[in-house]
């Protein structure tokens, strides 16, 4: 199976990952700062900063795409309850 | 001195002049004594508004909390027909300055509204019902009324992400929303006839502006160029002597609150703990004195039953690291922790390093929860919370002491990257 590499710079952790993994599956378990609400796409809670590998995760949905508006986030910002690494090398933080 | 006529014989609240077109419209609350639950007033406040007169119309900026509209109202028709209001300004949307909107744009159709790009999404949200056409607006854009203009500075944060500030060139006036303003009601209005509003003026600035300090900084940077003769804000005072005092008042409120005592290669680490029977303590000494074998931390240690909460919250907008000691009580933290971290929302701590530690007797669950708490402050929590039952061991000591050391080895980034496989973890 294909694998991705998912890096929490909050924490200084790396975990490799199989590909199609969110990184809510992840980042809890790990420790990172990014903090989560309604876990399905909703809320804007888990609104994270993709530092580098924005192009190694799934594209955003358009509902996805409103919460982030609606949230006013920033550029190369995602919910991480929603991207799923794709593959390569992905570094996020909390925002 | 000559007192200030904010009502007619009649009684009916009027307009008060700043300039031949520049006038107040705004409206005194004396008898508020809370203000967004976090702010206290000995006196009440103001929820300033202003209409400019220019040679092709008027523009009002900001309005008032909605109970205060019949006082905005009649002050705005004694100098203006709605007919002749082209333009509406709002600097901020928070609802004591936009609780008249709806009805201003009701009585003035002709009007066009101008708000900040963030403020759009906020306005959607404030006022569900209502269908308003709007212009979004950022630096560097300005809209004409003939022989006066509103040019628009982009402040966001100044203390919601929509704030911004409208500068009227042709008279030097900048309205400037919540910044530089303060809760203090008195109806004399400008700053060399009020009372005494010092306080009023940092104490404000200390609860709504000083978690913002770096979105001061770059606001500062777009005010200061300006020419100024009058600042109008949107409570308080309205600052026409010597306006130039609070711009520099809040440039040094922007700067440190302590004056440094490191050099720029050293970072601080403060330790905070409290403790009943002494086990927390001596967690404590440990990871004091684990944190002090990494080369230019300046380490601290601090038992919060000898502080007071206020002094800390200074030293801690200064740190760069933080680390709580805490014993599990009922299941929980303990309150004085629990009380220096509800205070922390003041000053901006976000990705500050952080970790916590503790003695417990039965579950512990303190720790995780101040590890919680942390992260959602937007702290970094590298380290795993580390937690003894009852008194600690040699070992469990030892433990402290490696604890510490992992930490100031982060804070100087001289932890190796943990790399680990989905696979491995819990």
């Amino acid at each position: 199976m294909a694998k991705a590499t998912i890096t929490f710079e909050d924490i200084n952790v790396t975990v490799t990952v199989p590909a199609g993994t969110r990184v809510i599956e992840v980042s809890e378990k790990v420790g990172s700062g990014i903090t989560y609400g309604c876990r399905e796409g909703d809320c804007g809670t888990c609104i994270m900063k993709v530092t580098s590998g924005w192009n190694h995760l799934t594209e955003p949905s358009v509902l996805e795409d409103k919460v982030l508006r609606e949230n006013m986030a920033g550029k190369h910002n995602r919910l991480a309850c929603q991207a799923q690494a794709l593959g390569g090398d992905i570094s996020v933080r909390p925002v | 001195m000559k007192q200030l006529e904010l009502s007619d014989r009649q009684g009916h609240p009027k307009a008060v002049k700043l300039s031949e077109r520049v006038h107040w419209i705004g409206a005194l609350d004396p008898n508020l004594r809370t203000f967004d639950i976090i702010l206290k007033t000995a006196n009440g406040t103001t929820y300033n508004a202003y209409a400019i007169r220019g040679s092709e119309g008027i523009a009002v900026v900001d309005t008032v909390k909605e109970g205060f509209a019949d006082d905005f109202f009649a002050r705005l028709e004694s100098i203006a027909d709605y007919d002749e209001i082209k333009v509406i300004v709002l600097n901020h949307l928070e609802p004591d300055h936009t609780g008249a909107l709806p009805e201003l744009m009701r009585r003035a159709p002709g009007a066009q509204l101008y708000i900040s790009q963030k403020a759009q999404s906020m306005l959607k949200a404030l006022l569900k019902h209502e269908r308003m056409s709007y212009t979004p607006v950022l630096t560097g854009d300005r809209v004409s009324l003939g022989d006066r203009n509103l040019e628009f500075l982009h402040t966001p944060y100044l203390h919601w992400p929509d704030t911004q500030c409208t500068y009227l060139p042709e008279e030097n006036i900048l309205f400037s929303g919540d910044v530089f303003g303060c809760h203090f009601c008195d109806n004399r209005l400008f700053n060399d006839r009020v009372g005494d509003f010092r306080f009023s003026f940092e104490y404000y600035y200390a609860h709504i502006m000083r978690p913002f300090k770096e979105y001061v900084v770059c606001a500062l940077d777009l005010i200061e160029p300006l020419p100024i003769s009058v600042i109008a804000p949107t409570h308080g005072p309205i600052l026409h002597d010597r306006p130039e005092r609070y711009i520099r008042r809040y440039r040094q409120l922007s700067g440190p609150s302590l004056e440094s005592e490191i050099s720029p290669q050293q970072k601080t680490l403060l330790i905070f703990y409290i403790s009943s029977y002494g086990n927390t303590r001596r967690m404590a000494e440990a990871v004091y004195s684990g944190a002090m074998q990494v080369p230019d931390v300046r380490v601290s240690l601090y038992d919060l039953e000898g502080g007071e909460v206020e002094p800390f919250v200074d030293l801690i907008e200064e740190a760069d690291g933080l680390i709580f000691g805490t014993p599990t009580i009922n299941g929980d933290a303990v309150k004085p922790i629990w009380d220096l971290l509800s205070s922390l929302t003041v000053i901006n701590i976000k990705t500050k390093l952080g970790g916590v530690f503790g003695s417990y007797g039965w579950t512990g669950e303190g720790v995780p929860l101040v590890e919680d708490r942390m992260r959602g402050l937007k702290m970094r929590v590298p380290i795993p919370g580390l937690r003894v039952k009852l008194i600690p061991t040699d070992e469990e000591l030892d433990s402290c002491r490696e604890f510490g050391f992992q930490i100031a080895q982060e804070l100087m980034g001289l932890r190796k990257r943990k790399v680990l496989d989905m696979a491995d973890l819990v």
